[in-house]
């Protein structure tokens, strides 16, 4: 058997990908229904002569790859709600602190402990603001493995191309579920590695100092450059600082350089959009329903399309808004209560015909759930 | 090397308050960098939150200013990923033992090599008095106004139960000694805890009318003895200082190393 056709959980693919894209280091804690992907690594790395270990939580989990991520690694940790939470601060000192690291967020039931071992895409809102202060970021998701493999690898490369973190929403039903993998050969996709600086050592250095086009290239940490890092507002050396204007330009430039970039950085599919009357809108396993839905019901001269979104955060508002501006009806389906659904009602020019499909008890929506949503809202009944 | 070559003299003067004891912390730190004649490349200083944490700002070294109570495990990252750097961690007792206890026993059970220091002044400085876990039942604070009735536990003993294999405790009082204990600690191999015992005249001593600096660090000199002293039979409340554990064990990251080598005969 070719041994690049593999049969795997979505948890496996994400694993692969991260290997592909060349991950030299990764911590993490046990939680579902994340821990295979630390489990694979823990395999897998130390072959490489990568890096795994398991911390003692969450917390230092994230803060151990932002250690190891400024000494020029590539770095991931992986987790599920609760762990999600727990990352918050050290996820915001590396938006503040500029460090590229990959957080992969398998998703379960919440709120708290929640449903431990059932899917959700509740956490999709706390991607965008679970730490505190203003900043922006970018999460992205994926509905099936190829796609996974895809979307992690994606996560390195955009996480290395604008200096921060970037979340990987993934959820229980494409973690778990076996699908077929083709892993793609060395060189296929493209892999941004980091841009480091070409100052001298003995040379004033300046690790906070953006070029024109808004990057920022390191020196590695340890490296022949000395500096300073640290999630207090900080000037062009890294240096505490608590001018106004320093701060004013800090955080402009946090938020400009990924909204600036917002359609660099979106990445989505469209099924049948063309003539669609009736659009859903979905990411993550709730698309792989809603893609057949559609192709189902296209089959019998239904005028339905998808737009699965792969980039979540930054919204790509813009591309919502051309995707839907014909359409009749807009149907956003997600496991949560609306959480792409409000950000798809202010992209659209006619808030009034976007609806929801939902489930929110920790089972699979499926295509059925959806029809029925679909029947309600072109009132049918049900 | 002048003392002066380590730091960076362009962010002073320091924002330690006067009377503050952790500038003796900082001068004995880069005495013993010094006399181990490293270079400064060669050090990575890792720092939490707090009146302490700012240490690391002031010194040429590569330099991590992380969040409350995380330090240790910024610092495994950073050790794991480049095992040749040597890592000081610097932390407030606060940082250390309350919000980053979790991490100190950890890393101290893994044995990896990193150098902590405990600046140990027994209050929450820079939020304004707030009592610690180091500041010790029946002492006053901000939000102890009434007494503190939290009892405080004891460093050395602390991070022996949880596997330090190199454990030591002094005062600023004794600034020799801060510097000999630092050298050892940077010298040993494996995770290495120095408990410096440091005055807040500011906060600490005037909530529990103990004077001034003067008076702080002459508290120490008086109730503070070497380890086993004759002194410390006769009065078992002094504290002791001195070198409490020094034991070779295996070290994480040379532990890690077999691993690699494992999984890749496995491979092979």
């Amino acid at each position: 058997m070719n041994e690049k056709v593999r049969f795997v959980q979505g948890n496996e693919a994400c694993v692969e990908a991260a290997i592909y894209a060349g991950l030299d280091f990764f911590a993490g804690y046990p939680i579902t229904p994340s821990t295979e992907i630390a489990e694979h690594l823990s395999s897998r790395l130390p072959g490489k002569g990568g890096t795994f270990i398991q911390m003692e939580d969450e917390i230092a989990s994230m803060c151990a790859i932002i250690g190891a991520s400024l000494t020029g690694n590539k770095v991931m940790t992986a987790t599920s709600g609760p762990g999600f939470s727990l990352m918050q601060e050290s996820l915001g000192y590396a938006i503040m602190a500029e460090i590229p690291c990959v957080i992969v967020n398998v998703q379960r039931g919440g709120p708290s402990t929640g449903l431990p071992t059932s899917v959700s895409q509740g956490d999709v809102g706390q991607a965008l603001w679970g730490t505190h202060g203003d900043h922006a970021i970018i999460a992205l998701s994926a509905s099936n493995h190829q796609d996974v493999f895809a979307m992690t690898i994606e996560a390195f490369n955009l996480a290395e191309t604008y200096r921060t973190p970037v979340i990987l929403l993934l959820d229980e039903v494409v973690g778990h579920m076996r699908e077929k993998l083709i892993i793609p050969e060395d060189g296929e996709i493209p892999l941004v590695q980091r841009l480091r600086t070409s100052v001298k050592g003995g040379v004033d250095y300046h690790p906070y100092l953006p070029r024109e086009d808004g990057r920022l290239p390191m020196s590695d940490f340890g490296g022949e450059h000395r500096y300073n890092v640290t999630g207090l507002i900080h000037d062009m050396w890294g240096f505490p600082s608590g001018n106004p204007a320093v701060a004013h330009g800090l955080l402009r430039h946090l938020v400009d350089k990924i909204w600036n970039n917002v359609h660099q950085i979106a990445r989505y599919k469209e099924y049948y959009l063309d003539d669609a009357s009736t659009v859903l809108i979905s990411y993550g396993s709730s698309a792989r329903s809603a893609l057949h839905l559609v192709q189902n019901r296209r089959q019998r001269g239904e005028r339905l399309g998808l737009l699965e979104l792969q980039t979540l955060w930054p919204f790509p508002a813009s591309i919502v808004r051309d995707r839907c501006a014909s359409a009749k009806h807009v149907v956003v389906v997600e496991m949560n209560m609306g959480q792409i659904f409000k950000a798809v009602k202010m992209a659209v020019n006619d808030p009034g015909k976007v609806f929801l499909a939902n489930r929110i008890d920790g089972v699979f929506i499926t295509p059925t759930d959806i029809r029925n949503i679909l029947r309600l809202i072109r009132g049918k009944g049900v | 090397m002048s003392i002066k070559n380590y730091l960076r003299e362009r962010f002073f003067p320091h924002m330690w308050c006067p009377g503050c004891g952790h500038g003796i912390i900082l001068n004995g730190l880069l005495r013993a960098v010094d006399s181990l004649g490293m270079q400064k490349s060669e050090i990575v200083m890792v720092s939490g939150i707090g009146c302490s944490s700012r240490i690391s700002g002031y010194v040429d070294f590569h330099t991590l200013h992380t969040i409350h109570g995380r330090a240790l495990a910024f610092a495994t990252g950073v050790k794991m990923s480049k095992p040749k750097l040597n890592l000081i961690v610097t932390m407030g007792d606060g940082d250390a033992l309350s919000i980053g206890g979790n991490h100190f026993i950890h890393a101290a059970r893994r044995n990896i090599d990193i150098t902590a220091i405990v600046m140990n002044n027994r209050i929450y400085g820079m939020t304004g008095g707030q009592f610690s876990p180091l500041s010790g039942y029946g002492t006053k604070a901000t939000t102890a106004p009434y007494t503190n009735i939290d009892h405080d536990f004891d460093v050395a003993e602390l991070s022996k139960a949880s596997g330090a294999t190199f454990v030591a405790r002094t005062s600023v009082y004794h600034a020799q000694q801060v510097s000999k204990l630092i050298k050892e600690a940077i010298l040993h191999k494996g995770f290495s805890v120095v408990e410096i015992m440091s005055q807040c005249p500011t906060y600490f001593g005037r909530k529990n009318k103990m004077g001034d600096a003067v008076d702080m660090m002459n508290y120490y000199k008086d109730h503070t003895t070497t380890i086993g002293s004759k002194a410390k039979k006769e009065n078992p409340d002094l504290i002791e200082r001195g070198i409490f554990v020094q034991k070779e064990l295996p070290e994480y990251c040379s532990e890690y190393e077999k691993i690699i080598g494992k999984a890749m005969k496995g491979r092979s």
